[in-house]
């Protein structure tokens, strides 16, 4: 079978031979088509043409003003069908550049030059590359958020001396949450805005507060994170204490909030002295610590709902009680906590050792025993430790992390009540609720125990509070207007059964 | 650290104030005193006969003809195994030529002179597209043309240049860059704007109307004509930037179809080679990626000055060789380049992104650190030796000739 050559001349129509190559190859790729080109008819291009088997009678006598199409192609229905395609593409109207890429800087060189005014870097990349990145940062003037974690001790401690010798704020590493000037980072909730200052070691903790002092007609000025080790021996408390010393002298606070695990002696002698000279009104929350002495402008409390009521000098209520008929679950030993906040799940587990009741959990605070070492009594799990997130990712990104957890404690003969939080807001999934909803529903068998959740959030965040609560209720679970509410819930009705 | 900084200021500072003028043309005998019979100097780094690819094996037989070292093109491939030519790079010699890059003492080379410096770079005319020798290409035909570039248009063309004291560069330059070229793949502008500067001394120094009819039609015919002016001024900004102490600033970029070569200013004359990419691109009719050479030339050092790949804002009529990307993406392509480079030129700027400077001073930290290897504009050439151009595109330069040198360069910097 011998192929078929047409050709085409369009007399006086320039195009750019970069368009006429692209539409050529288009040709070239069409079912039949040998081969085919679109080119301006100069000697030259005639030449390589017909080297190519592309010229007939019809094209050879072109011009160089002139657009030759050639197309050798294995009948002349396809050939026909390749000139036809050529001329819609020739008279198809030029393609819109609204598709055009926006160009976005690779490195924070190329950033800084786009935003110079910027001051503020944002970090989150493997945890081998985040100090040499937050040095760069710092060393161009900027202050540095790390979120990334597996990050040395050693190396955060150098970072932040030179931070620190450099005038610039480091928060993190593993500094999940932050609102500076009104402006979420990482994962953090819509807020209203206030004179009460945070400063965070925790992520879920500076939530809880911010979110309750928002829905307490309170609101923030500013949440620093510090990530959770610096107030460690080996940091020190530098960047809690430049947080204290900012929020110090910022006119916009009036009241400061202190979150953190509890710190050594001597780290927490040195932050309490700082409050002190700064002498601002202090609320100090050491979750999960025993009485320290406080200076004259600060009050030790011991969770996150009474920070935020402290701060907006609230008196302590217990909550609204909790309605509800016990059933015959209620006569089973246990409560599961099954927690995506760290905080949160340390947050109960100061309730629960308050209430003289037996705990243990993964992540213990002073008092309460390690699950590992003494599986007792009742049960508060983080499942945002790193444990059962390797690889993984976090709770409160991807719930379905806590399945298993939830369907296990579900049929579980022994579990009376099951405590859930549900944390809401930028960077979290976008329906918790209805996920953790979609499980209990599928797997509950009907003796199942019954459910306490709390959502940390606001009305204003993405996911909405009030629709995320009005599932959970919908579904049969019980909400609590506040973490500590709920874990004060499960313990009254432990309690009551007993 | 601060060593390295000032070093490179230097370096940028140099860049940017050399004054480059295309003053003559003159036989490479004459610009290159170290050139002798039988030696050929080739585009990029070092590379024998036995390492050669198709293209410059067949264009070290055309030109050995050329010169009369061979008798015919068996002859030459014979003497040229045999080691009887003496093979070195144009770089050694202040020397630049596109493609296979071949310079030999009877050529005619254009002559730049960086007048802030006074030194001088130099590089062969342009042969115009098709079968042409800086693509392998080595017929009775090549071969014709070159002869006449030597014994007509050279000398013409160099008595046009002294008849006007030469023709600056950079503001010729700077004009094209908003006329759409970017003096890598698209030089039509500047190609115009010469044949403008040197019509009226051609004819001022023309006795026979017939010769200068010729030699302006060649100029006037030929897209590509200033491509080699602007390799011969790259080379004439460059070599002021090579052997300073400290700078971690890329002074040359190079291919030879085999390697990938790079000079850094603070390492001296090592050459730090990896083999050379595939061209991604668009293929003349008749011819496929099978067909092309691997990447090929000494034109890299119009990149290396921050024109090419780096300036592509300023034509986006190029961009459209990377395949998908749109003509309105071509300033992404310069943003992305600023990213490894040190300053931005003053002085060549690109109107539809608001000016801004075309990316100047390849720092190799910069490169090995963002990971973001320079984009090159090139033409492809076919893997035979003697069919010339199959078509044009965009190539990366391979990453681990910068991870070598910035090893070197950390080991000389007393780094570990």
């Amino acid at each position: 079978m011998s192929a078929v050559i047409i050709n085409a001349v369009r007399k006086g129509f320039y195009l750019d031979s970069v368009a006429l190559m692209r539409m050529s190859r288009s040709l070239a790729d069409l079912d039949g088509v040998e081969e085919a080109a679109m080119m301006m008819g100069t000697p030259a291009n005639l030449q390589i043409m017909e080297d190519a088997g592309l010229i007939d009678e019809v094209g050879k006598d072109a011009g160089g003003g002139d657009l030759v199409i050639g197309i050798r192609a294995v009948d002349l229905a396809a050939a026909e069908l390749a000139r036809a395609e050529a001329n819609a593409q020739l008279d198809a109207p030029a393609a819109r550049s609204g598709t055009a890429e926006t160009w976005r800087p690779r490195t924070m060189r190329a950033a800084v030059k786009e935003v110079p005014d910027a001051n503020l870097a944002l970090i989150s990349v493997p945890g081998d590359f985040a100090i040499a990145e937050a040095r760069k940062a710092i060393r161009r003037g900027l202050h540095a958020m790390i979120f990334s974690d597996n990050v040395g001790v050693e190396a955060e401690a150098e970072l932040k001396r030179e931070a620190q010798r450099l005038g610039r704020l480091v928060m993190g590493p593993d500094c999940g949450t932050a609102i500076i000037n009104g402006t979420p980072l990482a994962f953090a909730n819509v807020v209203s805005r206030g004179g009460i200052g945070l400063v965070g070691a925790s992520g879920t903790g500076t939530q809880e507060v911010s979110c309750l002092i928002s829905q307490y007609g309170g609101g923030i000025s500013h949440a620093i994170g510090v990530g959770g080790r610096d107030l460690k021996s080996e940091v020190g408390g530098i960047s809690t204490l430049m947080a204290i010393d900012a929020l110090g002298h910022d006119a916009a606070t009036e009241h400061i909030v202190l979150i953190s695990k509890p710190p050594p002696a001597e780290v927490a002698s040195k932050v309490l002295d700082r409050i002190a000279v700064i002498g601002k009104p202090t609320t100090i929350c050491f979750i999960g610590a025993s009485d320290l002495p406080m200076p004259d402008n600060a009050t030790q409390v011991y969770s996150l709902k009474a920070a935020a009521q402290a701060a907006l000098g609230l008196n302590d209520d217990n909550g609204s009680s909790l309605d509800v008929t016990l059933g015959s679950t209620l006569e089973r030993p246990k409560i599961q906590g099954l927690y995506s906040g760290g905080t949160l799940c340390a947050e109960a587990q100061v309730l629960f050792r308050a209430a003289d009741l037996a705990v243990c959990s993964n992540a213990p605070v002073p008092g309460v025993p390690d699950v590992d070492d003494a599986n007792i009594g009742h049960r508060l799990l983080d499942l945002g430790d790193d444990q059962y997130t390797q690889g993984r990712p976090h709770p409160m990104i991807e719930p379905s992390v806590r399945d298993d957890a939830v369907v296990a404690a579900l049929n579980d003969p022994d579990t009376a009540i099951i405590l859930v939080d549900v944390v809401i807001g930028y960077g979290a999934h976008s329906d918790p609720a209805g996920h953790l909803v979609a499980v209990l529903c599928d797997n509950a068998p009907s003796d199942a125990p019954l459910v306490i959740a709390s959502v940390t959030g606001t009305d204003e965040d993405p996911q909405i509070r009030a629709t995320q609560m009005a599932k959970l209720r919908d579904a049969g679970v019980h909400v609590a207007p506040t973490n500590a509410d709920a874990a004060q819930w499960a313990i009254e009705l432990i309690n009551a059964a007993s | 650290m601060q060593r390295i900084e000032e070093a490179n200021q230097q370096a940028i500072e140099r860049m940017v104030t050399g004054d480059p003028v295309l003053v003559d043309v003159i036989p490479a005998a004459e610009a290159i005193s170290e050139l002798k019979e039988r030696m050929i100097l080739h585009a990029g780094p070092p590379v024998e006969w036995d390492r050669m690819c198709g293209p410059m094996r067949g264009a070290v037989m055309g030109i050995a003809v050329f010169e009369g070292w061979a008798d015919d093109l068996a002859d030459a491939e014979s003497k040229a195994a045999a080691g009887e030519f003496d093979f070195h790079p144009n770089h050694h010699f202040d020397a630049v030529g596109p493609m296979t890059g071949m310079t030999t003492v009877s050529q005619p080379l254009m002559v730049v002179e960086n007048k802030t410096f006074g030194n001088r770079a130099y590089c062969a005319i342009n042969e115009g597209l098709g079968k042409v020798m800086r693509f392998g290409g080595n017929d009775g035909e090549v071969l014709e043309r070159l002869g006449w570039l030597r014994d007509d248009f050279g000398p013409a063309l160099g008595r046009a240049l002294r008849h006007v004291n030469g023709v600056p560069l950079k503001s010729l330059v700077a004009r094209g860059l908003t006329m759409g070229d970017e003096m890598h793949q698209r030089n039509v502008a500047c190609s115009g704007l010469t044949l403008r500067a040197l019509s009226p001394p051609f004819v001022a120094t023309s006795d026979d109307n017939e010769a200068l009819a010729k030699a302006l039609a060649f100029l006037g015919g030929n897209d590509q004509f200033f491509l080699n002016i602007a390799m011969a001024m790259g080379k004439s900004i460059m070599d002021p930037v090579r052997d300073i102490e400290g700078a971690s600033v890329v002074t040359a970029m190079c291919r030879n179809g085999t390697d990938f070569g790079i000079r850094v200013s603070g390492t001296g004359d090592t050459w730090f080679t990896a083999p050379v990419e595939m061209p991604e691109g668009l293929y003349f009719p008749g011819f496929t990626e099978r067909d092309a050479n691997p990447d090929m030339g000494d034109s890299t050092i119009v990149e290396t000055i921050g024109l090419g790949g780096f300036a592509m804002g300023a034509a986006p009529a190029v961009a459209g060789f990377v395949g998908a990307g749109a003509a309105s993406e071509a300033g992404n392509y310069t943003r992305t380049m600023s990213e490894i480079t040190l300053a931005e030129n003053p002085e060549w700027t690109i109107p539809s992104m608001d000016y801004l400077g075309v990316p100047t001073g390849i720092d190799i930290r910069l490169v090995v650190e963002t990971g973001l290897a320079p984009t090159i504009n090139t033409g492809i050439a076919h893997r035979e030796p003697g069919v010339g151009q199959v078509g044009a595109g965009v190539v990366r330069a391979p990453m681990a000739c910068f991870e070598q040198a910035l090893l070197a360069f950390a080991d000389r910097m007393g780094v570990s």
